[in-house]
């Protein structure tokens, strides 16, 4: 279980001091990070290959693209998870909350409800789920790792108690089949362009403004930030808020995608948006990570399930897949940085660069 | 010595509430049906509790030293479909070899997660995060590639099944190995080298290593017991429900980590206890029977993880609360 924000100060980013050496080291992460998304970009060409080997079709622009709307919804929720991760949190209950508000639209639909009112309804329980885990997390003061797993369980359970095992369909064609919608007379789909504006904004907000600098600041160093006057607690909410409103928001577009809307939709999403989130760079105690790594991730996971499923390879056999990577994209670098460290220690080096991470 | 108070202070109101609960929760059902003071019924739930018992002793000591384990439903599903396929190929297996089978097979995922945390260094959520799909994933492999899909009552010896049902003493076997292992974990965490050691691992990481203990071979002891103890529990829940399937055990995790965070073990490390732990199942099990007795019994099965959910909450939150004031009242007495 990650250590309190407070205890991680150490960890390989906020060790760059303000002098000279500590520039150089900033400069030397930048370059390794430069070096992560390569990598990335690599691991993206390699499932290309992989997939084109599999199926003479794969290449067809119009297969191509219409395969991304398999993962869109899970890459709108990796969008905000990355936010919530640089900020030293995590959130588990994304999937949950994105089948919740699948239901309560599926639910208010079948009262007679106008459609584009069930969307609102959904995406203001979305939001509600979310501010909920912000406020317990920070009022309460209890880790967000709990906190979210307790909604984890909460908001599925409120799911599935609604539908029971039915299942809902029948929703108007103005609703169902956005991923069947192109821009104008190009092959690209409605929830690719979705995505890309999302990714946008999120690039805008993390990378562009004030908030963003405060999403960093807080997960390098929350008390820090709390003596510097910044209002910790305010973004932490403003973040969960808007992570569950973007699950709602995945879930209607995942509910428009499969026209049913089902108290297991989504299941296990939330394991593939932190894997996005952390494989595209995030690092998991906080204040570091990217948006572009984040979107190169998710295009090497779902390309990757893509071409399992062209192997005939099963969904739960994919999960293993998934496993791996998230596993694989937080041991190599570790593994990597203490291998550096022990290195230069022979050599009579900076030995404080051996330190152990604050994991266990 | 004064955090020793307020964990005892603590402790001791959190047993209390926790009891008064599971109190006002029996007179309710017990008025709302007439079937839940009934033998059959309170063995059902005494049966329940015993593999939920195994698993969250595992958990306990995972969380103690400041970790979790997300991964206890998968390896309980994993090992309860091998040890059935194993004992409808081989029926002669004798029940001690299958339940040390079980284990052995839960040790070898337990020893994977333990390896990550502790060598690997990866943060235990993430990597019981990942296992959890790895070994869900591992399951469909091997019943694919052994093509046994499902195991049933008829594919199960009558000798095994009979751990569910013979008596020993007039007390069910059942229920003795749970009651074995409380009493064993209860001695090693409270009167050991080493079970103190996962507490002052999960209590202050750095000063424990500053004292010389080892905290890497104590967490990946952890792991590796929640894992064999969970793999133990998958041949129990064979023998009990004689019914298991490649999903066999799916989201008990939340089960598990829910009993032991009622139990009042915290998940910042180093307090809490397995006699809470046993204190959560039984509030957990009488909880979730009497959602089926009060409640539709088609509905109920569907709002259990709600109120699962639900319950973790107001116990990690009442904890905090709770924690929080008595923190308070000793500054004051102290000032």
């Amino acid at each position: 279980m990650s250590a309190p924000p407070s205890e991680q100060a150490g960890g390989a980013v906020s060790q760059a001091g303000t002098d000279a050496a500590g520039v150089t080291r900033g400069r030397a992460f930048l370059a390794k990070l430069a070096r992560w998304e390569l990598l990335l970009v690599v691991l993206l060409i390699g499932v290309l290959v992989y997939n084109a080997r599999l199926s003479p079709y794969f290449w067809d622009s119009q297969n191509i693209l219409d395969d991304t709307s398999n993962f869109m919804e899970i890459g709108l929720l990796a969008l905000p998870m990355t936010l919530i991760i640089i900020a030293g949190h995590i959130d588990l209950s994304v999937g949950s909350t994105a089948a919740l508000a699948s239901v309560i639209f599926a639910d208010r639909f079948q009262a007679g409800w106008n459609v584009w009112l069930c969307c609102l309804a959904a995406l203001a329980v979305g939001a509600l789920a979310g501010l909920i885990n912000g406020l317990v997390t920070t009022r309460v003061k209890i880790p967000s790792l709990v906190v979210t797993l307790g909604t984890f369980a909460l908001y599925r359970g409120l799911a599935n108690g609604i539908l029971g095992n039915t299942e809902v369909s029948g929703f108007p064609d103005s609703f169902v089949g956005i991923d069947l919608r192109y821009l104008g007379n190009t092959h690209i789909p409605a929830p690719l362009i979705i995505f890309a504006v999302a990714a946008i904004l999120t690039i805008l907000l993390l990378h562009g403004t004030v908030f963003g600098r405060y999403v960093f600041a807080i997960g390098n160093n929350e008390q820090a930030c709390r003596f510097s006057g910044v209002a910790v607690d305010r973004v932490v909410v403003i973040l969960f808020t808007l992570s569950g409103l973007v699950a709602a928001f995945a879930g209607l577009i995942l509910t428009s995608r499969l026209q049913t809307s089902r108290g297991d939709l989504a299941t296990n999403f939330e394991l593939q948006a932190i894997t996005a989130a952390v494989l595209g760079g995030a690092n998991i105690f906080g204040g570091s990570g990217t948006i572009y790594g984040a979107v190169l991730a998710l295009f090497v996971i779902g390309l990757l399930q893509n071409g399992l499923t062209l192997a005939n390879i099963s969904g739960d056999i994919q999960t293993i897949a998934v496993g791996v990577l998230l596993i694989l994209s937080i041991l190599l670098p570790g593994l990597a940085r203490r291998g550096r460290a022990a290195f230069g220690r022979r050599r009579g080096g900076d030995a404080s660069r051996a330190k152990r991470s604050p994991a266990t | 010595m004064d955090r020793r108070r307020l964990v005892t202070l603590v402790a001791r109101f959190r047993e209390f509430g926790i009891l008064l609960v599971l109190i006002l929760l029996v007179a309710i059902t017990s008025v709302g049906n007439s079937n839940f003071l009934t033998s059959t019924n309170l063995e059902g739930i005494a049966l329940d509790t015993a593999i939920l018992v195994i698993l969250a002793i595992g958990e306990t000591v995972v969380i103690l030293t400041r970790n979790i384990d997300l991964s206890v439903g998968a390896i309980l599903g994993f090992s309860a479909l091998f040890v059935g396929v194993v004992l409808k190929v081989h029926p002669g297996v004798p029940i001690p070899a299958a339940l040390l089978l079980g284990a052995a097979v839960g040790l070898v995922f337990g020893l994977g997660n333990g390896l990550l945390v502790a060598l690997g260094e990866v943060p235990a959520i993430i990597a019981t995060l990942g296992t959890l799909g790895i070994y869900r994933g591992l399951i469909f492999v091997y019943s694919s590639g052994s093509n046994q899909h499902e195991i049933t009552a008829s594919d199960l010896p009558n000798n095994f099944l009979a751990l569910a049902t013979q008596t020993f003493l007039g007390v069910k076997l059942f229920l003795i190995i749970p009651v074995l292992l409380l009493l064993a974990a209860g001695y090693w965490l409270g009167q050991t080298r080493s079970g103190r050691e996962v507490y002052a691992v999960g209590g202050n990481g750095a000063a424990a290593r500053l004292a010389g203990i080892k905290s890497g071979r104590t967490v990946l002891l952890a792991f590796a017991l929640s894992g064999a103890l969970a793999g133990l529990g998958g041949v129990l829940y064979l023998a009990r429900y004689a019914q298991v399937d490649t999903l066999a055990g799916s989201g008990m995790e939340l089960n598990v980590i829910a009993a032991v965070v009622i139990g009042g073990t915290s998940t910042l490390g180093g307090v809490g206890g397995v006699l809470g732990t046993l204190i959560g199942c039984v509030l957990l099990s009488v909880i979730n029977n009497s959602l089926v007795l009060l409640t539709d019994p088609g509905s109920a099965q569907f709002w259990s993880r709600a109120v699962y959910g639900l319950v973790i909450l107001g116990a990690v939150v009442a904890d905090a609360l709770i924690t929080g004031r008595l923190q308070r009242a000793l500054r004051r007495r102290r000032a």
